[in-house]
């Protein structure tokens, strides 16, 4: 078969085409769409309004695939197995895939036309712009989409209502006991929960602007802006028009195999009626695109139905619900005053977990949710009531572990057997278990650290520690040198992995020269020549131009320096200048020149703050709206010499146009007209990733505390060698954890971030300028320690576009 | 092959000014030599060309142990070699020379070999040093 068309360019369709490739379907695939753009990640839908941008939500579009967007399939001629566009255009297909979701179902009242639905970027793109003057919003739905479209009317600024038709909410997930403690939690947020109440109709004025919602006892609220979410309803009218078998209820009618009653029609996603039931759930429609694939390729996949379990952040409450929603005997924690309910469901012998319902604390989910219909693993209460869950049960082979993406504990286990994978970003990458919605994190660390496979903290051979443990034992015990902390808590003399591990926990804590006394021994190559090793031995120096601001004075002298000494010059990403080809005795002369002009050491090679880049922000530039460049030359000289378990970059953006990119950054910061956002996590690099955004509109003041304590909290708890992105994604709880313990300080830990940051800017001191004062240091820089005037004859160079380059010598 | 013949001692440095944990290089009979002073006060000397970049780098690696056995690892790529064995501990076959090298009237001397393995000429006779100290 040659041509596989799919109507609908959602969730479901992207993971079709996807599927289709990575099993080596290689006939044309051709993907139409009304939205004007490919699919994207419909779960994360409502970050759209906090920060995360479009192009970050958008999925790749994979290579090959034709796509026509902006375009809605209007039929189907099965006989000519052709669909036709709006646009008056037919696409011939071979098998043809309908992937067209489902549309919100809006209650024909009267004035529903000037409601707005919560389903794609289009309607947050009209909810936003209506926001704009508007102050009261309402709700209707109280379900899952709702309070999730409550919560993104609440952070457009609204006072917002929630008017729900069961006598509670999320009547789907929870039961009347767990809905009394979510009302709770929403009412403390400061919306008003109205339910078992329905919906007369939506008032508008003259010129049909809404001005409120009636309730059928006649009561109104005030509201500029409606929102329906009252459910949704599958988009079948492409199958019934063309006379394929749709339910009673709707949805398109599939087997097991998600063929439809044309042999040639499959269908997929949240249109499609599987097993008499339609799944609004993105896990499901995930396994029906990979089953439609296995299928159209020959294969024999069947969907056999899938977990409609559900465990969600909203509005800051976790909510889960795993199983049966009842069962011959239950048993309930209920603490009203901490808004926890929890809930379990047994079988009448007492034996058999049935399901299980969470408010406020969803820790029961992710350990006892793979139990469903087996054994329970302990007593009903010591799962419920001690706090720590099942942490620590054994899970069957066959349980499944991530409900987005069908990975069973089994799957997860073969990884680490036989791919090698020792993290959970490996198992993602290898069962893509974790990489929906991230609630079964905790679950994958479990699998990972109970594996057969011993993955251990253990930083080297020489300490049984991990990076943040060493870093506790440091600072609790006061330990000062290498020496003493080997003695007292590690084994052998150290190695090229824990010297200098060691060695930035003393300077983050510590501050001092990073050659004083025993330290120098610890330092790599870089640190302990305050420069940068190139491949034939010889180094390159980078003096600190702080936001990229330099005046021509000390251009000038740059370029003197790199012609007197002969080195190969060249403009570093970091808005700076990079002078290669230094030998070791070479360096403090280069650094006396260039102290004397008024440089410093720029720490390119360091574990350390390396540049704050800017652009040229609101002196200059008629778009900027801050100073980008004061602010990045004023964090630049107040974290530079900070060492870290990894290099740290940053920069600032003095607009939304973003020309710093600042969001490939550890730290980056772009201007708003309030004040700065901040943005945390990212990195360019082997796997880039973008920031994300951690706090908005901050003042000066604020930003830099808030900077200060995350670099310090990052500094104390991440792994050797571990990028601010991999600390986000490995810390539990991840960013809303950081935010939580240097924003709302949960763990008491700000006051000592403070003083650590306070510290370290107040002993901050030139490594190179102190190197040249010290006649000890300055004896290390010599080629040959009993020739001290002979350069090393080994180095050799030749000359390429006006400048050196090292000869290359094979050994 | 390489032969030993009786040796001849070049003074290195005063011990005190090898530190403990952090190498030197010496020029040992037109040989660069990476010498070390490990933490028992015991002193090593091995070959500073890192047989894996090409570069003369050795002695200034990182000083450790593996299993007990003093080790520095190339500053360059990391791969670590024993400094009693000259070893390459990482990838077995690699080895780098080692020269006998002891402590006497407190002064650092490492033992030139009057014969040593064949080798091209010096790595420079073919290029020009385009950088003069100034
Ligand atoms: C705000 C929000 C939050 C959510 N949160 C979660 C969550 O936490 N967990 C979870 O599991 N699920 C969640 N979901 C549900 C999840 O997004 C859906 O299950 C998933 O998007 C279904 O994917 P789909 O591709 O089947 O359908 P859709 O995402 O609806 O995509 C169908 C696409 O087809 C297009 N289309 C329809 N008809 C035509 C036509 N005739 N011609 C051309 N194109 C057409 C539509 O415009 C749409 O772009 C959430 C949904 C929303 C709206
Ligand atoms: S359960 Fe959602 S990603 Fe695994």
């Amino acid at each position: 078969m040659s041509r596989v068309v799919v109507a609908g360019y959602g969730p479901a369709a992207h993971r079709f085409v996807e599927a289709l490739r990575e099993r080596g379907f290689d006939g044309r695939i051709t993907v139409i769409g009304e939205e004007p753009r490919p699919a994207y990640d419909r779960v994360a839908l409502t970050s759209y309004l906090t920060g995360t941008s479009l192009a970050d939500l958008t999925y790749a579009v994979p290579e090959g695939v034709e796509t026509l967007l902006g375009t809605r399939v209007t039929g189907i001629d099965r006989e000519a197995r052709v669909v036709a566009t709006a646009g008056g255009a037919t696409v011939p297909y071979d098998v043809l895939v309908l992937a067209t979701g489902s549309a919100p179902f809006v209650p024909p009242v009267p004035g529903a036309e000037h409601a707005h639905v919560y389903r794609t970027i289009d309607d947050l793109d009209a909810i936003r712009a209506a926001s704009d003057g508007a102050s009261e919003g309402v709700v209707v739905g109280g379900g899952l989409l709702g309070l999730e479209a409550a919560d993104a009317l609440r952070g457009l600024g609204l006072r917002t209502h929630i008017v729900e038709m069961s006598p509670w909410l999320m009547p789907r997930q929870v039961d009347e006991g767990g809905g009394a403690v979510l009302k709770g939690h929403i009412e403390d947020l400061g919306l008003s929960v109205h339910a078992g109440a329905g919906v007369q109709e939506v008032v508008t004025d003259a010129e049909g602007r809404v001005t409120g919602l009636r309730k059928p006892d006649g009561s109104l609220l005030d509201a500029q802006i409606v929102v329906f979410s009252a459910g949704i309803r599958p988009r079948d009218e492409l199958a019934r028009a063309a006379g394929i078998d749709v339910g009673e209820r709707g949805g398109v009618v599939v087997d097991a195999g998600m063929r439809t009653s044309d042999p040639a029609v499959y269908a997929i996603g949240e249109c499609a009626l599987a097993g008499g039931q339609v799944y609004g759930l993105v896990g499901p429609c995930n396994t029906m695109a990979e089953v439609a694939a296995d299928r159209i390729l020959g294969g024999t996949a069947v969907f056999e139905g899938a977990d409609l379990s559900t465990k969600l952040k909203l509005l800051g409450v976790e909510v889960a619900q795993f199983g049966a929603m009842s069962g011959a005997l239950d048993v309930t924690y209920m603490d009203p005053v901490g808004g926890v309910y929890k809930r379990l469901f047994i079988s009448d012998d007492a034996r058999t977990l049935l399901g299980g319902i969470c408010v406020g604390d969803a820790a029961p989910y992710a350990t006892l949710r793979p139990f469903v219909g087996k054994p329970l693993p302990a007593a009903p209460a010591d799962l419920l009531f001690t706090g720590t869950g099942a942490a620590g049960l054994d899970l069957p082979d066959e349980a499944q572990v991530c409900s987005c993406n069908n990975v069973s504990a089994g799957a997860v286990r073969a990884a680490i057997a036989d791919k090698g994978v020792s993290d959970v970003p490996g198992v993602k990458a290898c069962t893509r278990a974790g990489t929906t919605c991230g609630s079964c994190v905790p679950m994958l660390k479990q699998l990972l650290e109970k594996s057969g496979v011993e993955i251990s903290k253990a930083l080297c051979e020489h300490f049984t520690y991990s990076r943040a443990e060493l870093f506790d034992i440091i600072r609790v015990r006061g330990v000062t040198t290498f020496s003493e902390l080997i003695a007292g808590h590690g084994t052998g003399r150290g190695c090229d992995i824990c010297k200098p591990t060691v060695a930035s926990i003393l300077a983050s804590l510590h501050n001092g020269h990073v050659l004083e006394g025993e330290r120098a021994a610890l330092q790599d190559t870089n640190d302990a020549y305050l420069a940068n090793i190139q491949k034939n031995g010889t180094y390159s120096v980078v003096p600190r131009i702080p936001g990229g601001e330099i005046t021509p004075d000390k251009l000038i002298v740059i370029g003197e320096v790199a012609r007197d000494f002969g080195l190969y010059t060249k403009i570093t990403g970091g808005q700076r200048i990079d002078l290669f080809g230094a030998r070791v005795e070479q360096l403090p002369q280069i650094w006396k020149r260039l102290v004397d002009a008024g440089f410093e050491s720029g720490h390119a090679y360091g574990k350390a703050l390396r540049t704050v880049k800017s652009c040229v922000g609101s002196t200059w530039c008629r778009y900027g709206v801050q100073d980008s460049v004061g602010l990045a030359i004023a964090l630049e000289l107040r974290y530079r010499g900070l060492r870290a378990p990894h290099k740290l970059k940053s920069a600032v953006s003095g607009c939304a146009r973003e020309c710093a990119e600042a969001r490939s950054k550890d730290f980056g910061i772009i201007a708003t007209e309030q004040g700065w956002n901040l943005y945390v996590g990212g990195n360019g690099g082997f796997k880039p990733r973008h920031a994300d955004l951690f706090a908005s509109d901050l003042t000066t003041d604020e930003l830099i505390r808030t900077i200060d304590r995350f670099l310090m909290y990052y500094i104390r708890t991440a792994d050797r060698l571990q990028r601010t992105a991999a600390w986000v994604e490995s810390i539990e709880g991840g960013l809303d954890h950081v935010r939580d313990v240097i924003v709302n300080d949960s763990l008491g830990l700000c006051a000592e971030l403070d003083a650590q940051m306070a510290h370290h800017v107040s002993t901050y001191e030139d490594e190179w300028r102190a190197t040249i004062e010290d006649p000890e240091k300055l004896s290390r820089f010599v080629s040959f320690v009993n020739a001290p005037g002979v350069p090393d004859p080994s180095i050799v160079f030749e000359r390429e576009r006006d400048q050196i380059k090292p000869m290359v010598v094979t050994p | 092959m390489t032969v030993t013949l009786p040796m001849t001692w070049t003074t290195v440095c005063d011990y005190h000014v090898l530190l403990p944990e952090r190498g030197v290089c010496a020029l040992v009979g037109g040989e660069q030599v990476a010498v070390f002073r490990t933490f028992d006060g015991a002193v090593y000397a091995i070959g500073n060309l890192d047989p894996f970049s090409g570069a003369h780098v050795l002695s200034r690696g990182i000083v450790g142990t593996r299993g007990g056995e003093p080790t520095v690892a190339s500053p360059l790529h990391k791969q670590v070699f024993s400094l009693v064995t000259g070893a390459c501990l990482d990838e077995p076959g690699t080895a780098v020379p080692t020269y006998p090298a002891r402590v006497a009237d407190g002064r650092v001397e490492v033992a030139a070999r009057a014969a040593l393995p064949e080798r091209d000429g010096p790595v420079n006779a073919s290029g020009r040093s385009l950088v003069d100290a100034p």
